[in-house]
């Protein structure tokens, strides 16, 4: 059959349970001042301050040998301080893209001085990733990327220029994905990763205001940047199937369908008893979807723990995560009659406001609606 | 997967796809019971799967037994394996012997209720229940029907009915049955502890979601296969952006179907968990009809005729959706859970489904 496989997900343990009440405990005792607008900010919204106190924890970098400052937890217990952390609207979002995606490419493709160089780091809450991927000319199309590494004496000179960089301007470091060779066999070979410390003269990190009036992308501009050889990650000319791994990393996680649950929270608090049978068959759908998502999510979870490569997967659970976290707000502003308003005191009206300004760029951020559906359309044997 | 239901799942391929083919499905249409079909399900143990071997079943668990469900839902078996399944756990589980052959139950809507009055010598059962499945081809209806305020089930025969012929979108019986009829006291037990009509909606929404996901699998098979053969404007269909988009969305459903399908029959083994069973055959309800939707559009007109396969798995996928609740009542149970949670429950409830 066509089918795509979503093999049950590992089953909750007695480790986990106990885990999911430590990191209640804690989000209850760290989130206390934060207000419901600073909340739905979730997994965009960066603290280092919080960063470290997860740290502390030891829930950044739970899953990776304990050499490389990782604490050996299996990837189902790193699942439970995620979807807690992004549930609540806890502020993650400084070491957020490490932990998901930079560390596992290191952990896989780095070299063992890299790992022990990067991963502690990371680790201890206090190096934070961006991913230099998007270009002006190279978006959807990545492989069409023009920032161009040429090897020089002791390394490599990248001229180039990212855009959409999250978080660039608090980043220590990018995983930069550029091409090194400029007549390869086909598009997809002759790219390579490397890893670039934000501070190598050469770079400027300009921000991108974006429509909700916040800072949270930036054009990176590379002039006669030099980096020395240790900086590649993995081999040369494998980069397109080193993104193409992370990617499954970043697009499997509960921020892919959590995004907007505190405006449900948001909702439900505003609402109390008075909903009607209208209001909570909606509610009730969104429910419904959550549980199914979250259930095709920690299924991955346990995919990629195995070592598998559910790629396709991955693009299911971003389609269908991000198309509810939109719909959330088209369907949820429909049976609470306000109207969105950033400024206000009401915080299910802040929050909506929030949310209905960020949805479009749900579906845009690591991968289009359009890619993902072509990802998913090669997994069926039509392209 | 366990090996048990590997096993079934490579036995019910065979059997299905050898026998359940597009004659057999016509035919059941024009209303013929598809006997070799089920003498071989019968042979094959797949009928009274969840019967205890004790009482000389098969004793598989629900989610084993929920993989040949899939199976034949997926090759449209036009027959009560679902209900018989049911039948066979609510009767046991009763104490009750088990019938052999195909069996039914009743009721299925959740505003029906049956009634039982005890008699010297017996029992009596009186009550309508609408759209019962097959009931005229079953050799029982086992019934949950209230004794005072004790849900207890019965083992009835249905010739001792009034039985009215109707039929499902899929043409699959679909009858209106009245009871009223003395029942011996062997025929009637208390039902198994915490089982009411609630249960036996939970069960068979849970049955009728695996029965979508299998369904809406095999649409998706068919669909992605004719893109892939007809040619339009010098090339497949399925080399267009625009096709290829609507099928991945159909995938994203049908997977989405499958893994809530999962998700309900380990609810339904784990004591028959409602929420869980109520997120699952909402989700299973609308990729039924998104998916449903998308495959006919792919097709063009000749999907549409009743010479395709394609309408033997649309149309059920369109009545198993109403069936045991729809989307919008399993919704509203979710939803007013969520509301009586509030905020602060509602992610651990989520948590715990």
């Amino acid at each position: 059959m066509t089918q795509l496989n979503f093999s049950p997900p590992p089953p909750l343990t007695e480790a986990t349970e106990k885990l999911r009440a430590e990191v209640r405990a804690f989000l209850d005792r760290e989130m206390a001042g934060m207000t419901p607008a600073q909340r739905a900010a979730s997994w965009v919204g960066r603290s280092p301050e919080f960063s470290r106190k997860m740290a502390e924890q030891g829930w950044i970098g739970m899953a990776w040998p304990k050499t490389y400052g990782g604490h050996e937890r299996s990837a189902l217990e790193r699942y439970v301080v995620l979807e807690e952390t992004l549930a609540a609207g806890a502020p993650v979002g400084a070491h957020w893209i490490a932990d998901r995606q930079s560390a596992p490419s290191i952990l896989r493709f780095g070299t063992e001085e890299q790992r022990q160089f990067f991963l502690p780091k990371i680790a201890s809450g206090e190096c934070f990733f961006c991913i230099g991927m998007s270009e002006p000319d190279s978006g959807s199309d990545l492989a069409s990327t023009r920032t161009r590494a040429v090897a020089v004496d002791g390394g490599f000179k990248i001229n180039g220029t990212k855009v959409w960089t999250t978080g660039a301007h608090i980043a220590h470091y990018m995983i930069l994905f550029c091409r090194t060779d400029t007549k390869p066999a086909d598009r997809h070979s002759g790219v390579s990763q490397f890893i670039v410390d934000m501070k190598t003269p050469g770079i400027t990190v300009r921000p991108i205001i974006d429509l909700s009036n916040e800072h949270d992308f930036n054009e990176v501009v590379f002039e006669d940047v030099f980096l020395p050889e240790s900086a590649l990650l993995g081999k040369s000319g494998d980069g397109w199937k080193q993104v193409t791994s992370e990617l499954s990393y970043e697009r499997s996680g509960p921020d892919r369908f959590l995004s907007t649950f505190p405006l449900l929270t948001e909702a439900l608090a505003m609402l109390g008893n008075r909903v009607d049978d209208r209001s909570a068959i909606v509610i009730g759908r969104i429910v419904a979807h959550l549980v199914t998502l979250r259930r095709m999510s920690r299924s991955i979870a346990g995919m990629l723990q195995r070592g598998e490569d559910p790629a396709v997967q991955a693009a299911v659970v971003k389609e269908l995560g991000t198309s509810l976290e939109q719909e959330m707000v088209e369907v949820l502003r429909l049976i609470v009659d306000v109207e969105a308003d950033l400024g206000s005191d009401n915080a299910y009206t802040a929050v909506l406001a929030h949310m209905m300004l960020h949805a479009p760029s749900f579906s845009l951020r690591g991968g289009t609606r359009e890619i993902l559906r072509g990802i998913i359309a090669r997994g069926l044997g039509l392209r | 997967m366990s090996e048990t239901a590997n096993l079934l799942r490579e036995m019910s391929e065979r059997l299905f796809g050898e026998i359940c083919d597009k004659s057999l499905l016509i035919a059941a249409e024009k209303g013929e019971w598809p006997a070799a079909l089920w003498s071989a399900m019968e042979e094959n143990g797949l009928t009274n799967a969840l019967v205890p071997e004790s009482a000389g079943g098969a004793g598989l668990g629900i989610s084993d037994a929920f993989v040949a469900l899939r199976v034949s839902a997926s090759h449209a078996a036009p027959v009560p394996f679902a209900e018989t399944l049911i039948a066979g756990w609510l009767a046991s589980g009763a104490g009750l012997a088990v019938p052999s052959g195909p069996l039914t139950v009743a009721p299925v809507r959740t505003d029906e209720t049956l009634q039982l009055e005890k008699r010297s010598g017996g029992w009596r059962l009186t009550g309508r229940a609408h759209r019962v499945p097959f009931a005229r081809h079953a050799t029982a209806i086992v019934v949950l029907a209230k004794a005072g305020d004790t849900p207890h089930v019965a083992v009835v025969d249905p010739g001792r009915c009034k039985i009215e012929h109707g039929h499902s979108l899929a043409v699959e019986p679909r009858d209106d049955v009245a009871f009223d009829c003395e029942l011996g006291p062997g025929d009637v037990r208390a039902a198994a502890s915490g089982v009411d009509v609630a249960t036996l909606q939970a069960f068979g929404a849970a049955a009728r979601a695996m029965q979508i996901s299998g369904a809406l699998a095999r649409a998706l098979e068919i669909t992605v296969g004719y893109a892939q053969e007809r040619v339009q404007f010098g090339k497949p269909i399925a080399k267009f952006q625009a096709i290829q988009h609507n099928l991945a969305m159909l995938a994203a459903h049908s997977a989405a179907a499958n893994a809530a399908a999962d998700m309900a029959a380990e609810a339904a083994e784990r004591g028959m968990n409602r929420l869980v069973i109520a997120a699952a055959k909402t989700r299973c309800g609308e990729a039924a009809g998104v998916g449903a939707a998308i495959a006919h559009a792919a097709h063009g007109a000749i999907g549409f005729t009743q010479e395709h396969t394609l309408h033997f798995f649309t149309k059920r996928l369109w009545s198993w959706r109403d069936e045991f609740g729809k989307e919008s009542d399993w919704s509203l149970e979710l939803g007013r859970a969520a509301v009586a949670a509030g905020p602060a429950g509602l992610w651990p409830d989520i948590v715990a489904a």
